[in-house]
């Protein structure tokens, strides 16, 4: 079997279509080869399937929803009246401290920089309503918040019996106005919030939240105790008519309180002291550890990943076992042009697998996985698109790094092991539970695997203190950052591999 | 089997692939153990979880140039034609096979060995006291660790070789073995059901086999370090299984 080689001749636009359908023709000639690309897709489908049926979450308490409609933590101490109509509500705060478990039922003093307590003016009790509120914080001074993702930075500083902080809150229709003083007499306007849905009569009082301390990898639930004192209304001072609430007792975005303590509220003279747990903030992967989001229905992307690149690796390597890399560049002898064709033909076929594999895998994951009564993080159909198409370039780019680093070792297995270590090794490790933080963040920037940020869907919040890390599924870069650095170096790869494939004697 | 062994081991020596591979394997390992002890946050009480585990993070990395090396002993003879003269010397193909997996094990032992004590060595030379009472080899969690490491290593090259033989093309293999390992693990994480997901992690040949570097609280929610272990050697043995049987059936 000798086939006769004409060089291509050499007319430029021409002569590269005739390589490219050469190539063309070769990647659809090989059945392993087809085989292994095509596989992608019922690989992603495959793995939507199993995370799809794998979490029952049936008869579990609804995840609150916020006025932005993403899911949020609505559950603090509540202690309120109602307030019919336009109002105003002042109360001075002159302690606030922090306890988190040491051990099992053995409680510490700690920080807790986003402890809240302070004044809110609220639809109900029902989670998720609507509602403004200003506070003092553990360590990030006054704040005035609203709708769970607003947050207005107000004074700063700590609370103490020395310097204490007054709050005021005013109520004019929609319309709610935070104010701080440390005497007060002197106000500072905070912010004003628009709360719409807030009712003609609202519940209106004192509140205290204690979100879960940050701690090593994971969080322990914390619980907060506050000292107010000189709590009045429009209508003049007022004692005894206040209920105390716990908001939100049960909810899947509520770790609870810590071992033998409770939520609670004790008036004495002018003193109120207020015990509370939990927070009034967005939701996000940590506290709400049984959401599912997009991500865990892609990781058919690391099966479909060893299946392009090993592809990606044999398309030139294979060439070079059976010595056809001879006929090719006889046939073709301008070498680069051979591997920019190899290279957009295996990253046009790799792609289009890959899409067709997310473009299934997402709304069956999403429909099992709710059919479960798994809750997902929401997703807008622009961010589920760009998941969708950014994994199917992901694939396709990544087995181009491995034609390319193929075509500089010329030895398939190394290329194949260098790819995957490259671009998985960097998630397993930062899922591993003892991977220092650091190392977890230094890895999913400079290896070629921060191209899964284009898996990211999950917003983090400033105003929440949790673990943002690529675990969780927050990752450092944006997600077509994280594209380019696995771009950069397949590009870099295919340059390489050009020089080396000219300079070298096949 | 003497000579066949000879022949193996010959080949293994002289080839520079498999050096180079080796020494890969031990600067990988240590290298990465290294940026993962330097990175952890020690206070007087130890290193954050497990710091014998944290020492020999590397292995995660090792284990890839592993089953580069082994797959290459066969897939590389596939790729050239030499596998022909291979079983045209040693006409019986189930000791031609044996005679490549004991001459493996025994390089994987010897590089698996330096890279796991280079890691502890790198560990202590990096963390402060606390880590280093973690550390000492008279202790014998941490022996068995690394003990268990290189067995571990061991069994990884000879689940690299069986499954380059079934395949016959290290490329593939070398896909194949590092599927298994990696990705078994983040799949298995996506499984909602904690029932499911143990089973998973219990039945996967990298979650259940590096539970023998487990120092602190060994058990737990996986299995023991040496039931651990055997499942990986359950893996190394049905890839060998059909490796050696798919070799004998086959017409090369």
């Amino acid at each position: 079997m000798t086939p006769a080689v004409t060089p291509y001749p050499p007319g430029r636009g021409a002569g590269f279509l005739r390589v490219l359908h050469a190539e063309w023709t070769k990647i659809r000639t090989v059945r392993g080869w087809v085989t292994g690309l095509l596989a992608a897709a019922p690989m992603m489908v495959l793995a939507a399937l199993l995370a799809g049926v794998g979490g029952n979450q049936e008869g579990a308490p609804p995840v609150p929803a916020g006025p932005h409609g993403g899911p949020v933590t609505d559950s603090f101490y509540f202690v309120h009246r109602p307030m019919a109509g336009d109002g105003s509500i002042t109360v001075a705060v002159s302690a606030l401290t922090s306890s988190i478990p040491k051990g099992p039922g053995d409680l510490g003093p700690g920080t807790v920089p986003w402890a809240k307590a302070g004044l809110v003016i609220k639809a109900g009790t029902r989670q998720g309503s609507p509602y403004a509120a200003i506070m003092v914080t553990g360590g990030h001074g006054v704040r005035m918040q609203d709708g769970f993702v607003n947050d207005t930075a107000g004074p700063p500083g700590p609370v103490s019996a020395e310097s204490p902080r007054w709050l005021r809150l005013d109520r004019s229709g929609e319309t709610v106005t935070g104010y701080a003083s440390t005497d007060g007499t002197h106000w500072t306007e905070v912010g004003t919030a628009r709360v719409s849905g807030l009712g003609s009569t609202a519940q209106a009082g004192l509140f205290v939240a204690s979100p879960p301390a940050v701690r090593g990898g994971g969080t322990a639930g914390s619980v907060s105790t506050a000292t107010f004192e000189d709590l009045h209304t429009r209508e003049g001072r007022t004692g005894g008519h206040w209920t105390g609430t716990q908001v939100g007792a049960r909810s899947p975005s509520f770790a609870g309180y810590p071992e033998n303590t409770s939520g609670s509220f004790t008036a004495s003279g002018s003193r109120i002291t207020v015990t509370g747990a939990g927070d009034l903030a967005p939701a996000v992967r940590d506290s709400l550890p049984t959401g599912g989001h997009l991500r865990d229905l892609l990781a058919g992307t690391f099966a479909a990943l060893i299946a392009v690149t090993v592809v990606g690796a044999r398309f030139i390597t294979e060439e070079y076992r059976d010595t056809t890399i001879h006929l090719t560049l006889a046939a073709s002898p301008r070498r680069s042009r051979v591997l920019v064709a190899k290279a957009a033909v295996l990253w046009a076929v790799a792609f289009a697998a890959g899409l067709v594999g997310t473009l299934l895998a997402i709304p069956l994951g999403e429909r099992l996985a709710r059919g479960n009564g798994v809750y997902l993080f929401p997703v807008s159909s622009a961010t589920e698109l760009r998941v969708a198409v950014g994994t199917a370039a992901l694939l396709a780019t990544a087995s181009v790094l491995a034609l390319a680093l193929g075509a500089i070792l010329r030895h398939g297995a190394v290329a194949v092991a260098a790819v995957l270590v490259a671009t998985v090794l960097p998630c397993l490790l930062t899922a591993l539970p003892f991977t220092p933080a650091g190392l977890s963040k230094a890895v999913a920037t400079v290896t070629p695997g921060a191209a899964f940020a284009v898996q990211q869907t999950l917003v983090p919040y400033h105003q929440v203190a949790s673990n943002y890390t690529p675990y969780y599924g927050y990752y450092p870069l944006a997600p077509w950052a994280g594209f380019a650095v696995l771009s950069g170096y397949a590009l870099a790869s295919l340059a390489v591999a050009a020089v080396l494939l000219g300079r070298r004697d096949v | 089997m003497r000579t066949a062994l000879h022949a193996e081991w010959t080949k293994l020596r002289t080839a520079a692939g498999p050096r180079w591979l080796l020494l890969g394997t031990i600067v990988a390992t240590v290298a990465l153990s290294t940026a993962a002890t330097s990175m952890a946050t020690c206070t007087a009480g130890g290193c954050g979880g497990d710091t014998t585990r944290l020492a020999l993070t590397g292995v995660c990395l090792g284990q890839a140039t592993i089953a580069i090396l082994a797959a290459q002993t066969i897939g590389g003879e596939y790729g050239t034609g030499m596998i022909r003269s291979t079983l045209a010397a040693v006409p019986r193909r189930g000791t031609a096979f044996a005679a490549k997996a004991v001459a493996l094990t025994g390089v994987v032992a010897l590089g698996g060995t330096a890279a796991a004590l280079g890691s502890v060595l790198a560990g202590r030379l990096v963390l402060p006291e606390s880590g280093d009472r973690a550390l000492s080899l008279a202790g014998g969690p941490t022996l068995r660790a690394v003990l268990g490491t290189v067995l571990y290593l061991v069994l990884i090259g000879l689940l690299s070789l069986g499954i380059a033989t079934a395949v016959r093309d290290s490329a593939t293999g070398v896909g194949l073995v590092l599927g298994l390992l990696y990705v078994l693990p983040i799949l298995s994480a996506t499984v909602g059901d904690l029932h499911w997901r143990r089973l998973l992690e219990r039945a996967a040949p990298m979650s259940a086999g590096l539970s023998v570097q487990d120092t602190t609280d060994p058990g737990g929610p996986s299995l023991g370090p040496w039931a651990g272990l055997g499942v990986t050697a359950g893996w190394a043995a049905a890839a060998l299984l059909a490796g050696g049987l798919l070799l004998r059936a086959r017409d090369v």
